[in-house]
Parts: C-alpha cells; structure tokens; sequence
C-alpha cells in the first residue's frame, strides 16, 4: 500500500496534531489576546478532522502494518468525539472569565485539541501500541486540563489526583499489555486474537486479559476502578468536566470495545464474566452513591459512572448487535449528559461565582422555567423514562443482552436501573416541588443557550427522527469489526 | 371515516394544546385546556359513532401504520388501532377529561399553566397507550404516563405528596422494567412489534410462565392488586382531586387493560396456570382491603382502598376466562372508573368548602347541602352495587363468571361487595346524615353550577351504564368472543357446572365425587 493513502487514512488525527501544533506556536507568542483566535481555529480544525472522516478514513482496511484501523467505527466514535470536544471549546471563555476573572488561556482549545488527537487514536488503534500512545496523549492532555484553573486548589488537587490514578492505571495497562505480549508473542490485535482462539498459554493471556481490562475500566471510570470520577469532576473546571463525561468517555469505551471484540474476541466467555461484574457493580453503585450528593457535579460523576454500567451491558452482550448498542447507548449519552452540564453551568449566584449544591435548583421552574425544563428532560432522560432518548439508548443495550441470552442479567441490570431513577427524581423534586431559592442571575450566553435549546430538543419525542438514521449509523459501525 | 387519521388526530390535538398551555396566562390556559378537552370529547363521540360491531366488523378498526424507526432489528411503528375494549377505555378518558379540568378550575391557583399543560400530557399518554398497536409504542405511552402524574402528585399534591408522589413513580417504574425486559424477548423471538400478530402467537408454555409472571409484575402494580397497592392510597391522598379522579378513573384501568390485551391472549396457558395466584391475591385484596376502608378517618383514603377492592373483583372477572366474567370485568372498569371519579369529586367539593378529608369534621350536610347530598347518595349506592346503577351489571357479570370455575371465590367476591356497603354506607352516614351542629359545615354553600354540572353528567352515565349497558357492551362482544376462543384450550373446568338431573341416586353420588377434587384443586 503507498504511504500516501496511508497517510490520507490517518488524515483526521493528521489535521488534529498539525492544527495543534501549529496553534500553540500562534497562543506562545500571541498570549492571552489570541484565545479567541484559536478557539475559533481549533473548532475550524474539529471540524476539518470531522469531515475527512468522509475520505480513506472510514473506508476500512488498515493502515502502517496494522498499526491503525481506519473503519467505520472508529469513524462513528470520532465523530462523537469531536462533536463534544468542539463544544466543549465553545463554553469554556465564560466559564473562566467570571470564574477566576483573567480570560480563558489560549492553550485550553490547543490542549482540547491534542486530547482529541489521542482520542482519535486510541478508537483507531489496531495494535497495543498504538492503543497505548492514543491513550497516552489523550490523559496527559486531560491531566493538565484538569488543573487549568491555576490558582484555584480543588481544580489542583483535581488535576493531581487524576494524575496520580491515572498513571496507576496505566501502570497496570501496561502490565497486562506486557503479559499479552509476552505470550502471544504480537501486539497486532489480529494476532492476539489469533494466540486466544488457539488456547496456547492459556493462563498467561488470562492474566493479562484481566489486568488490560482493569486499566481501561480505570480509564472508563467503571466500579471498581471509578474512585478517582467523583473528586476529578468534582474539582475540575465545569466545561472540562463536561469534557472528561463526554469525548474521553466515548473514547475509552470504544477502544474497550475494539480491544474486546478485536484482539481478545475469541475469549469471550473470559472477558465476558468481568465485563458483567463491572457493568452490575458500576450500575448499583453509581446509582446507590449519587443519592446522597449534595454537589451536582459530583452526582453526575456517579451518573456517569452508571452510565458506563449500561454501556457495559450492550459489551457484554458482544456480537454486532452488541458492539451498535454500545455505540448507539453512548451517542444518546453524550447528548443527555453535556445538556445537563450546560444547566450545570448556568448556576450563579448574584456576584457570577458558579455554584453547585442541589439545593440551590430550588424552585428553579418557577424563577428559570425553560433552564428547569431542559434538566427535567435531561434527567428523565437519563432516568431511561420513555417518550425521552434516554429510554431508547438503554432498551437498545437490553436488546442486544437478551438477544445474546443474558436475559437474567439484563432483567436485573433494568431492575437496578429504578435505583438510579431515584436520584434523578431528587433533582426534579428539587426543581419543581420545592419553594424557590434565589435564583439565577437571568443571562444565557446565546452560544450555550442555543447548544442548551438543541440538546433538549434531540433529547425529546422530537428527536425521534434522528433515532432511525442512529441505528443504521451504528449498525454500520458494528460491521466494521466482524 | 376512512383515511381520516383520528387516532392520530385525538393524539396531537392534547398534545400541541399542552404545549401551547406553557406560554398562556393562567385563566388563558384554562379555557384552552377545556376546549381540548371538549374537541377530544368530541372526536371521541365520532370514534363511537363509527366504530363498527357486531357481525362482520372488523376487529382493529381505525388502523394507522407508519414506520418509524428501526430499533434493534426490529421495527418501531406509529401503529394505532382499536378495538371495542380500547374504544371503551378511550371513550371513558376523553369523557373524564373535561370534568377534570372543571373539578380544578377554582381549587388549583399555584402554576396553572404547568397543571393544564401535564393533564394534557396525561391525556395524550392514556389514548396512546389504549390505542397503541405496536408494542414498544405501547410501552412508550404505558411508561411515559408516569412523568406527568409524577409532577401532578409532587407540585400540587397534600402535605406528604413529595412521598407519595416518590411511592407512585418508583413502584410503577420497577414493575414495569421487568415488563420491558419481557417485550424485548417477545420482539426478538418473534421478530415483530405488531400487538394483533402477537395476540395470535402460541409461545411455547414454560417460556409463557416466566413471560407472564414478567407482565404480572407490571400490571399487578399498575393494577394495583395487594401486596403491592400500597402506592395507591398515599398517590390518592396526596393528589389534587382532579389528580385523584384520573388516578382512578383511567390510570387504574391500564392494568385491567394489560390483562386484557396482553397477558390473557398472549399466554393463554399461563394465564390458566395462575389463576390460583390471581384469585388468592383477589380474594385477599377484596376482604381485607374493604376492612381497612371501614376503619379510614380520611374520605379519600376510604375510596382509596374501595379502589382496590374493586379493582379485585376485575382481576377475578378476568381471569375467570369465561365471557361473563371478561365483560364483567369490563363493566366493572368503565362503572369504576365513573363512579370512583365521581366519589373522588364528591370528596374534592366538600374538600374546597372546608380544606380537610377528615371524616368527622362533617355531618348533616343532607340539610344545607341537599343537591349534594342527593348526588352523593346515588354514587354511593353505585359503588355498593345497586341494580340500575352502573356497578351493578360489572359486578353481577364478573361474579356469574367466577361462579363458574370457583364456588369458594364467587362466596369471598361476593363478601366483598356486602363488606363494601357497610363502609360505603357507613361513610354517607357520617358525611351526609345526622345533625348539623358544627357552625363551619353550616356555613357550606350547596353546589354551584360548575360542581353541579360536572356531577350531572357523572350521574346521567351512571344511570345509562346500569339501565341500559347494551349501549356498553355491544362493542366489545366480538372482542369477549374472540378471547374467549383463544383462552377456550386453557380455561379450567369449573367446580360448579350443573349437572343433568340423573334420576338414579347412585349416579349422583358418583357426581359429588368427581367434582370434588376439582374443587380442591381450585382452593390451592
């Protein structure tokens, strides 16, 4: 194969890595005046990256020896990638302006950008390697972003606790990369799968089948590996916790997925008891710890990390029914889930300084009734209450478990899924039936107003539409892998 | 009618309308709501009027199929369609709403807009889901209707409505997550939505136990039968009246409607397989639930649990499975749901007067409040079962078909009912009799014209429900039949099928015996 065809597959991380590049020298020396400059340029270069997914990018094959997969699905997960890394540039000026009082630095969108350039290979990686290097890039980038806000402590301390973690699990990536390697002897996911499917050194792939699937349920933040979740997106900067619950989200759970179904799909009934674990543990517990949260930010973090259990269900499930819900759950949920951290980052008090107890939602319908609607829809909706997305997102990974025969699992799953409707409901309780509090102050940036407006919108009956294009897409993607 | 899309029509109307309620003052959104409420009465009447029966009619009528999207493999259809129990069931919503709207013209001032706007959605969720013909539409609307009562019970509900309004949510939700799990296994080894296709399809027998026990879980909630009816007397309590009036008036049906279209027709076998369950729960639920209303001091918790005692001889009718007691049961729902919206408002006018349900803060109102007193008396004696009021023909009809298969149950159903007239009786006694000592009650005004029409047009439908049920029970005779058919592989022997007179007395001693074992089998 020419290395320029080569080169034209990989043509969406290529535009990322080069656009940020470049960028950085403009921010070095343009300072903080250029922030809006590229800004706007880094989501010019998003969306560059978006449409050369249409090129050899999605085309399948592969690309320098296997190294990188440029399919379908990894199209489909870049997609969602850098739809919620754009966004997440596009609310971050305000944020910080009125947070911390200096404007944003012009590095947030750069680093924005080299995150998404990871992100981009990690869903395309066709080899441990390149898995390893995607995913490097995207933590290190969020590490920092993390603890963008300099001089504030809790987004420190956020930004050294994920550090910290982080570099545990991919610690313990790493080992189980190594004990992969070692007895198969490749880091080619086709011949990984190849050393599974013979049975040879059994014990030794298992060994390394658990600790691979640790780090990346480390880096989907799913129980047992979710401790860090609550205190990073707590402490984190509100757009780059909107950030961390959506783009990397996707990306961890479709590299998880690629991994399972690619290199490691011949040992499903291996992979399969520690995907269940995780998805039942990550269910109950996110849903039982959330109801106690009195910071919104930290309930979501638990939402997420229930979120990731449903996500889990579709995975569990494998197959290509499987693999499409999974992808079609976390499309739905980066949709639900940034629409809740645009309301998250309209709470102000009367001085601008945001504010995140629940009980500051007091009565918000009856001061913002169109803000409390949009979170109602959005927590109904995460709820999985039918007429919403939501509902649709999580009837899709239960299909794709009872069609595999996991039918006990996904009635439990479903069952478990009434605890977390619970918490959800506190915060409609909050909104709706208690008596108000002071409210906030009354301006929505029109940018996040119109994002807040369009989100609530797919999110509801009218978003019906989109469903049918969403399971072909999906679908689509799924066949890339088998 | 053909080609006029009227499901669709009565779906869309509610629903622009609710939307259209969120941006209009509050007296603005009252007449909105109760114009929609009246074009869908309307519309409901056309749907009555062309529904055909009778020989040769169509079972589906009104049928409107769109796909919409794919999901899973399978498809998701906007497909509408009705047949006599869900023409019933629509005409008895659309006929409910406006007097809802009515009962809360005065009583809700607090978020009008919000209020009109969610009773709408109500609206829109319970046709949907009578006349949803694909089953993940069906369950779309089943689920979606909890949002808006949800809201309803919390924003403008009692003193302990955030409880209540929690207790209603969660408890319907877990039972309906099993259903859901259940129509995922249905779609996917039948490869279709389609709710007509399915109601012919014969699922293997062991798969129908766990598919029905799945439904069951939902229905037995919705329904709700005991143990687990405990959301309803505190979702009543806590609710506004008009609340309370479609919380008992159609959202109660939803599980008798359950029954009807899903787990009788699609799992036949299983459906036999448990009636003991059924009738044991039913039986329960008729007797102690009709003591523990004896013994309220809160008028709405009173009808509350007469609710679930009549919500138990439903059960019993339906799964008789025979064509008495499936009519029955139909009766049973429609006059429940008159009749109990009916007692709901009674309640909800004295409640305006004087801000308490508190039984012994009345008395006597038989003398300043005598239209009222009059009214409330014919809707009491409609729940007690009195012939020529609505309830009558229900019970009587449930009660011959339980007669049938079980003896035993026909006698506790039975005891229900006469337990049911004292605390019926015993609650007009205290509320409308006696002297008028208290100065507060003295001061109540008798009805208005509002509060008097609303209770008028119960009256009058409870009245033709009892002299003249044909009009009732003409549509839905194809449909008893051809359920019946269906059930007819499974339906039990009865422990009380007459005998031809056998002059020999040895013949007829051998008669007791084989009948007896069957009888016991009943018990168990």
């Amino acid at each position: 194969m020419n290395y320029s065809l080569q080169l034209m597959m990989a043509l969406p991380e290529l535009v990322l890595a080069v656009g940020a590049i470049l960028l950085m020298l403009v921010a070095a020396w343009g300072g903080a005046q250029s922030t809006k400059l590229v800004s706007w340029t880094a989501i010019a270069v998003l969306i560059g990256a978006g449409i050369s997914l249409a090129g050899p990018a999605s085309a399948g094959g592969e690309a320098f020896g296997g190294l990188y997969r440029p399919d379908m699905f990894a199209a489909f997960a870049k997609a969602l990638i850098f739809l919620a890394a754009g966004i997440s540039i596009l609310i971050a000026p305000r944020f910080f302006q009125e947070t911390s009082g200096d404007d944003l630095r012009p590095e947030y969108p750069v680093l924005i950008l080299l995150s998404a350039a990871g992100m981009g290979m990690m869903v395309s990686a066709g080899d441990l390697m390149s898995l390893y290097v995607g995913l490097e890039l995207q933590s290190l980038s969020a590490y920092i972003l993390a603890s963008f806000m300099r001089r504030d402590t809790r987004s420190a301390e956020a930004g050294l606790k994920y550090f910290v973690l982080g570099a545990l699990a991919s610690g313990i990536l790493l080992y189980g990369i190594s004990l992969v390697y070692g007895f198969s002897g490749t880091t080619l996911f086709s011949g990984i799968a190849d050393a599974y499917a013979s049975g040879d050194q059994k014990i030794g792939l298992l060994f390394g089948l658990v600790f691979v699937f640790s780090g990346l349920a480390f880096k989907m933040s799913a129980v047992p590996f979710h401790m860090w979740t609550p205190d990073v997106y707590e402490g984190a900067p509100t757009p780059v916790t909107t950030f961390f619950a959506s783009a990397p989200k996707v990306a961890a759970v479709a590299l998880a997925t690629r991994v399972a179904i690619d290199a490691m799909g011949p040992a499903i009934a291996d992979w399969r008891q520690i995907v269940i674990f995780a998805s039942l543990a990550s269910i109950v517990f996110g849903s039982v710890a959330a109801i106690r949260q009195e910071n919104i930010k930290r309930l979501l973090a638990y939402s997420s990390i229930a979120n990731v259990g449903f996500a889990l269900v579709g995975l569990a499930a494998g197959g290509e029914a499987g693999v499409s819900s999974v992808l079609y759950y976390m499309a739905i949920y980066v949709v639900m889930t940034m629409g809740s951290f645009l309301v998250v980052l309209q709470m102000r008090d009367g001085e601008g300084r945001p504010v995140e107890t629940i009980s500051s939602l007091a009565g918000m319908s009856r001061t913002r009734p169109g803000l409390a609607l949009a979170l109602m829809i959005f927590m109904f909706s995460l709820a999985g209450i039918p007429p919403l997305l939501g509902f649709f997102s999580k009837l899709q990974v239960f299909l794709a478990a009872v069609h595999a025969g996991l039918w006990v699992f996904a009635a439990l799953a479903a069952a478990a899924s009434t605890i977390g409707a619970f918490y959800y409901l506190r915060v409609i309780k909050v909104m709706y039936f208690d008596e108000p509090a002071p409210a906030f102050p009354g301006r929505t940036d029109p940018i996040e107003g119109a994002l807040l407006v369009i989100a609530a919108v797919v999110i509801s009956p009218l978003g019906w539409p989109l469903l049918g294009y969403l399971e072909i897409w999906s679908g689509a993607a799924a066949k890339a892998l088998f | 009618m053909s080609g006029f899309p009227i499901l669709t029509v009565m779906l869309a109307v509610p629903a622009l309308a609710a939307i259209a309620c969120l941006f209009l003052s509050a007296q603005g959104a009252r007449w909105l709501a109760l114009a929609t409420t009246f074009v869908n009465l309307a519309l409901g009447m056309l749907l009555w009027a062309n529904f055909q029966s009778g020989d040769g009619a169509a079972q589906w009528q009104f049928v409107e199929h769109v796909r919409l999207f794919g999901i899973g493999g399978a498809e998701f259809a906007w497909a509408l369609g009705i047949d006599g129990f869900a023409l019933l069931l629509i005409v008895l919503s659309v006929f409910l709403m406006p007097i809802c709207i009515g009962a809360s013209w005065l009583s809700i001032t607090k978020r009008v807009p919000e209020y009109m706007a969610a009773f709408l959605a109500t609206e829109v969720l319970m046709i949907g889901t009578f006349a949803a013909q694909d089953l993940m539409l069906f369950y779309v609307f089943f689920e979606g209707g909890l949002i808006p009562m949800f809201l309803i019970i919390g924003i403008w509900g009692g003193a302990n409505r955030i409880y209540a309004s929690y207790k209603f949510f969660l408890y319907t939700l877990l039972g309906s997550l099993l259903m859901l799990i259940a129509i995922i296994y249905m779609i996917l080894t039948t490869g279709t939505t389609s709710i007509p296709a399915l109601m012919q399809h014969d699922f293997p027998a062991n798969v129908q136990t766990w598919l029905w026990l799945a439904f069951f879980a939902s229905f037995a909630v919705k329904m709700p039968m005991w143990p687990v009816h405990t959301w309803l007397p505190d979702a009543h309590v806590q609710a506004p009246t008009a609340g309370s009036v479609i919380l008992a008036g159609v959202l109660l049906k939803l599980g008798g409607y359950g029954f009807l279209r899903f787990s009788l027709p699609m799992f036949p076998e299983a459906s036999a397989q448990f009636i003991w369950l059924v009738f044991a729960l039913s039986a329960v639920a008729v007797v102690y639930t009709s003591l523990v209303a004896l013994v309220q001091s809160d008028m709405k918790k009173l009808i509350a649990y007469s609710s679930v005692a009549h919500m138990a001889i439903v059960t019993f009718g339906l799964f008789a499975l025979n064509s008495q007691g499936i009519e029955g049961a139909m009766m049973v729902m429609l006059g429940h749901g008159v009749v109990s919206g009916a007692l709901f408002l009674c309640v909800g006018v004295i409640y305006d007067r004087l801000h308490t349900r508190e039984i012994d803060r009345y008395g006597g109102l038989a003398i300043n409040m005598p239209r009222y007193a009059v009214l409330f008396l014919l809707f009491t004696m409609a729940s007690v079962g009195l012939p020529g009021t609505s309830n009558f023909i229900g019970e009587f009809l449930s009660l011959a078909g339980i007669y049938q298969v079980s003896t035993l149950y026909a006698l506790i159903g039975t005891t229900g009912i006469i337990l049911g007239a004292a605390y019926m009786l015993y609650l007009y006694r205290r509320v409308a009799f006696g002297d008028l000592t208290k100065d507060d009650v003295k001061a109540m005004p008798d009805l208005d014209l509002r509060e008097f029409a609303m209770l008028g047009a119960l009256a009058a439908v409870t009245l033709w429900m009892g002299v003249y049920p044909e009009s009732f029970m003409k549509p839905m005779r194809g449909d008893v039949e051809k359920l019946v058919a269906r059930l007819e592989r499974a339906a039990p022997a009865g422990d009380s099928a007459p005998t031809a007179g056998k002059p020999a007395p040895a013949a007829h001693h051998g008669e007791t015996h084989a009948a007896a074992p069957a009888a016991h089998g009943e018990a168990h």
